[in-house]
C-alpha cells in the first residue's frame, strides 16, 4: 500500500486541532493534514449551539458552531489540508498513521503527530448505577447531539444527575422545547460546573439544584419510569433512609468527561492515570518524541477558549521540533499534593517560560497557590475563591528554575 | 391464514434455537414462537459464556453428558455456523488442603463423565498460565473454553431460518388447546398458530408452558447471578477462566475473558421469585469486586464498563440439591416434547439436548430426512478483525466498510447495515449491539447509538417514535424535535 508523508498530521479536527493546525500553517510549517471522522469540521462544538463561546479569546459571545467556524474560515483562507469522514484506526510508535474512508484504507508517514481527539462521557455503567436498565439513560452529549444534530427528542420529564456543565445546559435546552426538568442531583456538596451556567441554565429557569445527593435506583423494564435518590453524607456515602422516589421518563447523566486516548496508547504514548490524558512536558510532547497532545485529549477544559490557546502554544512547540529534529529534555518533574490533583505539563526544562495548569479538586476561599524548588518559592497566585470547575494557569519563570530538582505545587490556605 | 405446522417451539433462547436448527435435518414444517424481540434474551444471553468441560455434574445426569458432548464437538459446530470459540481451557484454584481434595474428587468425577485431560498443577505451572491469579495450586481443564453466547444463539436460529424454519418474534404464548383431532392450538399475543408437535424449550417459562400443555407439578425457582463487564485493556491479562472451588451447588464468582477481548467477573448466585427484574444492586456489585479480587487481584472501578444480571430456572429438591434437565414425552400430553429446568451447562449442551428432544419425537413417528439440509452459516466480515490488505480489499467492495460508526469497537456502516437487514428480521437497537458490538465499547454508545438510530429509521423506514431499545415500551424517543 501506498505511504503518504506529511510533516505534520492533525487527528481530530474540533478545536484544538483547528487551532493547532492554523498556528503551524503561520509559523511556516505547511504540509500539514487533518483528518476528522465527521463530515465536517468543528468537532463537539458543533453540537454545542448555545452561546458563551469566545469571551476570552474574541472579546464576545458566540456559539459553539460560530466559535468552530472562525477557525475553520482561517483553515479554509489558508488552504490547510483536511480529510473528513474518516476514522483514524492506530498511530504507531514511529508516526505511521492508518485511516479507513469511503475511498479505502489510508496510510500517512508524519514528521509530528498532533494528537487532538477530544474526550468522552463517562457512563452509567462506568460510575456503576445500580437499578434495572431501561431506555431514557443518556449522557448529557449525547441528549445534546439527538436533540441539536438529529432532530430527536429523547423525552418530556427528565431528572439530570451530575451537575456538570452539559448537563446544566440540557436542562435548559429541554426546557426550551417543552420538557419538564425536575431537579439536577450532584453527589458532591459543591456544583461541578461553572457559576454562570447553574444561573443561565438552572436558576432562570426555576430548576432546583441538590447538593449531596445521588441517584441510588433506577425503576423501569422497558423505558424509564423513575428514580430513586438518595442524600450522602461528607464522606459520599449514602445516608439510609433518605430515599425519595422521582416520577421520570428520561435520565440525563452529566458526571464526567475522560480524554479518549485509545489511539495514543496504540502509539505507546504514556498517560497520567490523574488526568487520564499523556503526560506531556512544556512543549506538549508526550512520551513519544514527535507525538504532541493538547485540549480535552490532554485534560478536560473548563472552556474552549483555552483549549485553543493550549493547541496554539503546542504548535510553536511543533514547529521548533521540526526544525531541530528534536527538543530538549526535560526533566523536571512537577509534583502536586493536598488539593491540587494534577498539572500540566508534568515536566519542565527549566529553559524556557511555561504556564502550568491546573484544578483544585475542592472550593477554596482566600487561599495561595505556591510553587516551590527545593524550599524556595518560584512563584505564588493568590486566589479570593478557587473551584474545580475552573481551570487555574500560572505563568512561571524559568530563570528562577535550577535544572535538577522537582517543582512542588500546593495549596498554602 | 390459520398456520399450520408440524412442530412449534416455544422459546427462541439457545435450547429453543437449537432444537429448530437440528428438527429442521427433516422434513418438518417447524415455527418457533418467542415472546421478546430478539432470539437469546433471557436466560441464554445473560451468563459466562463459557462452554463447559463437563466434570461439575453428578455422574450419569443428562447435565454431564450433554455437557461433555457439548464441549468435545464444539469445533466442529463453531466452523458450520461460523462463531467465534476459543478453546482457552480454564483453571479453578484453589488454597487449602481442604480444596485440594475437593478437586481431586472432581476430577474423579469428571473422568467418569468424560471430561477429557483434567489435571492438577502446581502453583508454577498455574502461574505459566495465568501469571496474575492468586492461588496455590489449580485444576486445569483444557478442553473448557469461551464464546459469545448471542453470537451461537443467533447464528443457530438463522441456520434454522436458512434451513426453512419460521420465527415468530414478540408472540408470547397465552394458551395452549389440544383440539379433537389431536393437534394443538396456540394462541399467542398476535394471533393462533396450529399444529402437530409443541417443543417446551421457554426457559424460565417452562412451567408456566408445561401446566398449558396438561403436564402439572413443576416448580422452578430462579437464581440470579450479577456480573461487571470489564474494559478491554484487561483482557490480556487473562488468557482464560479462573474459578474458585466450587461448591456442590454454586461455581462461585469467577473472572471470564470474554470472545471479544473483555473481562467479565460474577456471577453471585440470589434464589429470586421475578424472573424479570433485571436490576443489579450495588450490595451485589460491591460483592463481586471484592470476591473477584481474592482470586485476580487486577480489578478497579475505573474499568467498570457495564454491569448485567441472567437469571436461570433453577429446580431443587427437598434438600437443596439442584435437579437435573428433564427431557420428556409424557403420555398424558402426546405430541408434546416437554424441556424443564434447562439451565447451566445449557449453553455447551444445547445441541445434545435438541438432538435428545428430536430423539423423542423419531421414536413417536418416522422422520424424513431433508435433504437440502445446509448446517453451514456465514456470519457477517468483520472489519476490525481484518488484515491490512483485506480492509482495502472490503472497502473497495463495499465502501460502507470504510465508514466506521462505533469508535470503541471499531464497526463499520457495512456491518450495521447486515445487521438492520438480518435474516431473523429483528429491529430493536439492542438486536444491532448484540450482532456488531456497536454500542458495546467502553463509550456504551455515546458515540454511535445516534448513527445505529438512524440507520434503523432509514433503512426500515420506521418514525422516530417506533424505534424500541430492546423490549415493548422501551420507545427510544418521544418525537422530532421540529417537524
Amino acid at each position: 500500500m501506498n505511504i503518504i508523508n506529511k510533516e505534520v498530521v492533525i487527528i481530530g479536527g474540533g478545536p484544538a486541532g483547528l487551532a493547532a493546525a492554523v498556528e503551524l500553517y503561520k509559523k511556516g510549517i505547511q504540509d500539514i493534514l487533518i483528518i476528522e471522522r465527521e463530515n465536517t469540521l468543528g468537532g463537539i462544538l458543533r453540537q454545542c449551539i448555545h452561546d458563551g463561546f469566545g469571551l476570552t479569546r474574541f472579546k464576545e459571545t458566540l456559539s459553539g458552531p460560530e466559535y468552530a467556524q472562525r477557525f475553520i474560515d482561517e483553515v479554509e483562507k489558508l488552504n490547510i489540508q483536511y480529510i473528513t469522514d474518516t476514522t483514524v484506526l492506530s498511530v504507531t510508535k514511529d508516526k505511521k498513521i492508518t485511516a479507513a474512508s469511503k475511498n479505502g484504507l489510508i496510510i500517512w508517514q508524519a514528521k509530528a503527530v498532533i494528537l487532538t481527539m477530544g474526550c468522552r462521557e463517562r457512563t452509567r455503567g462506568a460510575l456503576g448505577i445500580p437499578g434495572e436498565r431501561p431506555t431514557g439513560v443518556f449522557t448529557a452529549g449525547m441528549a445534546q447531539s439527538y436533540i441539536n444534530l438529529h432532530n430527536t427528542m429523547i423525552g418530556k420529564n427528565v431528572i439530570i444527575l451530575g451537575s456538570g456543565d452539559i448537563g446544566m445546559i440540557m436542562a435548559r435546552r429541554m426546557t426550551l422545547e417543552g420538557a419538564n426538568v425536575k431537579a439536577v442531583f450532584e453527589i458532591l456538596p459543591y456544583p461541578s460546573g461553572l457559576p454562570r451556567n447553574i444561573e443561565q441554565c438552572l436558576n432562570d429557569y426555576g430548576i432546583p439544584l441538590y447538593l449531596s445527593h445521588t441517584i441510588t435506583n433506577i425503576h423501569g423494564s422497558s423505558r424509564l419510569t423513575g428514580v430513586t435518590v438518595s442524600e450522602v453524607d461528607e464522606h459520599l456515602k449514602i445516608i439510609p433512609g433518605t430515599e425519595k422516589e422521582y416520577e421520570c421518563d428520561t435520565l440525563i447523566l452529566s458526571v464526567g468527561l475522560i480524554p479518549e486516548n485509545e489511539l495514543s496508547l496504540s502509539a505507546g504514548v504514556i498517560l497520567d492515570i490523574r488526568t487520564k490524558g499523556a503526560i506531556v512536558d512544556e512543549n506538549y510532547q508526550t512520551s513519544v518524541p514527535g507525538v504532541f497532545a493538547a485540549g480535552n485529549v490532554l485534560h478536560v477544559h473548563d472552556l474552549v477558549d483555552f483549549v485553543s490557546l493550549e493547541a496554539e502554544n503546542l504548535a510553536d512547540s511543533v514547529a521548533a521540533y521540526l526544525e531541530d529534529g528534536n527538543l530538549l529534555a526535560c526533566g523536571i518533574k512537577i509534583n502536586t499534593s493536598g488539593e491540587i490533583n494534577h498539572t500540566v505539563p508534568q515536566y519542565v526544562s527549566g529553559t524556557k517560560e511555561f504556564k502550568l495548569s491546573l484544578r483544585v479538586n475542592k472550593p477554596l476561599r482566600n487561599c495561595v497557590i505556591a510553587i516551590t524548588q527545593n524550599g524556595s518559592e518560584i512563584n505564588s497566585i493568590k486566589l479570593k475563591k478557587a473551584i474545580p470547575a475552573e481551570m487555574i494557569q500560572i505563568p512561571i519563570n524559568h530563570k528562577l528554575l535550577q535544572s535538577d530538582k522537582d517543582l512542588e505545587v500546593c495549596v498554602k490556605c | 391464514m390459520k398456520q399450520i405446522y408440524d412442530v412449534l417451539i416455544i422459546g427462541a433462547g439457545v435450547v429453543g434455537s437449537a432444537v429448530a436448527r437440528e428438527m429442521a435435518r427433516y422434513k418438518l414444517k417447524i415455527g418457533v414462537l418467542e415472546k421478546n424481540h430478539d432470539v437469546c434474551f433471557e436466560t441464554s444471553g445473560r451468563n459466562s459464556g463459557v462452554i463447559h468441560g463437563g466434570f461439575a455434574y453428578e455422574i450419569g445426569t443428562l447435565k454431564a453428558e450433554c455437557c461433555v458432548e457439548g464441549n468435545l464437538e464444539f469445533d466442529q459446530v463453531a466452523k458450520e455456523l461460523d462463531v467465534p470459540f476459543k478453546r482457552t481451557g480454564k483453571v479453578l484454584v484453589g488454597n487449602t488442603d481442604a480444596d485440594y481434595k475437593s478437586l481431586q474428587n472432581t476430577i474423579a468425577i469428571g473422568k467418569i463423565n468424560g471430561s477429557v485431560g483434567l489435571e492438577i498443577l502446581d502453583k508454577e505451572h498455574l502461574h505459566e498460565l495465568v501469571p496474575t491469579v492468586i492461588g496455590e495450586f489449580a485444576m486445569f481443564s483444557p478442553t473448557s473454553g469461551i464464546v459469545e453466547p448471542f453470537h451461537y444463539t443467533i447464528a443457530l436460529a438463522e441456520n434454522a431460518k436458512m434451513n426453512g424454519v419460521d420465527f415468530y418474534l414478540n408472540h408470547e404464548v397465552v394458551g395452549i388447546h389440544r383440539e379433537e383431532d389431536g393437534t394443538y392450538t396456540i394462541t399467542t399475543t398476535q394471533g393462533n398458530f396450529s399444529t402437530r408437535w409443541v417443543v417446551n424449550c421457554a426457559g424460565l417459562g417452562c412451567v408456566k408452558i408445561s401446566d398449558m400443555l396438561g403436564i402439572p407439578g413443576y416448580h422452578i425457582g430462579g437464581t440470579k447471578g450479577n456480573y461487571i463487564i470489564l474494559d478491554k485493556k484487561l483482557g490480556p491479562l487473562l488468557p482464560m477462566p479462573v474459578y474458585p472451588v466450587p461448591s456442590s451447588t454454586y461455581m462461585g464468582i469467577h473472572v471470564t475473558p470474554t470472545i471479544e477481548g473483555n473481562v467479565i467477573i460474577g456471577p453471585d448466585a440470589d434464589r429470586v421469585d421475578s424472573f424479570t427484574d433485571y436490576s443489579v444492586a450495588q450490595e451485589n456489585m460491591d460483592f463481586l469486586a471484592e470476591s473477584a479480587s481474592t482470586l485476580w487481584p487486577q480489578i478497579h472501578k475505573s474499568d467498570y464498563i457495564r454491569n448485567y444480571c441472567g437469571i436461570q430456572p433453577t429446580w431443587l429438591d427437598g434438600n437443596g440439591v439442584i435437579k437435573d434437565f428433564i427431557i420428556e414425552a409424557r403420555e398424558e400430553a402426546p405430541h408434546t416434547i416437554n424441556l424443564v429446568c434447562i439451565e447451566s451447562p445449557g449453553l455447551t449442551s444445547a445441541l445434545p439436548i435438541a438432538r435428545r428432544a428430536v430423539r423423542l419425537l423419531s421414536e413417536r413417528e418416522t422422520l424424513q430426512p431433508n435433504k437440502n439440509f445446509n448446517p453451514n452459516r456465514k456470519g457477517m466480515v468483520r472489519f476490525s478483525e481484518q488484515s491490512d490488505e483485506e480492509k482495502v480489499r472490503l472497502i473497495a467492495e463495499n465502501p460502507d466498510y470504510g465508514e466506521v460508526i462505533c469508535r470503541c469497537e471499531t464497526v463499520t456502516k457495512a456491518e450495521i447495515m447486515q445487521a438492520v437487514h438480518n435474516l431473523l428480521g429483528v429491529d430493536t437497537i439492542v438486536g444491532i449491539k448484540y450482532r456488531t458490538r456497536s454500542m458495546m465499547g467502553r463509550c456504551q454508545g455515546g458515540y454511535c447509538q445516534m448513527r445505529v438510530a438512524e440507520i434503523i429509521q432509514e433503512e426500515l423506514g420506521k418514525k422516530v417514535t417506533d424505534v424500541l431499545y430492546a423490549r415493548t415500551g422501551s420507545n427510544m424517543f418521544t418525537g422530532k424535535v421540529r417537524e
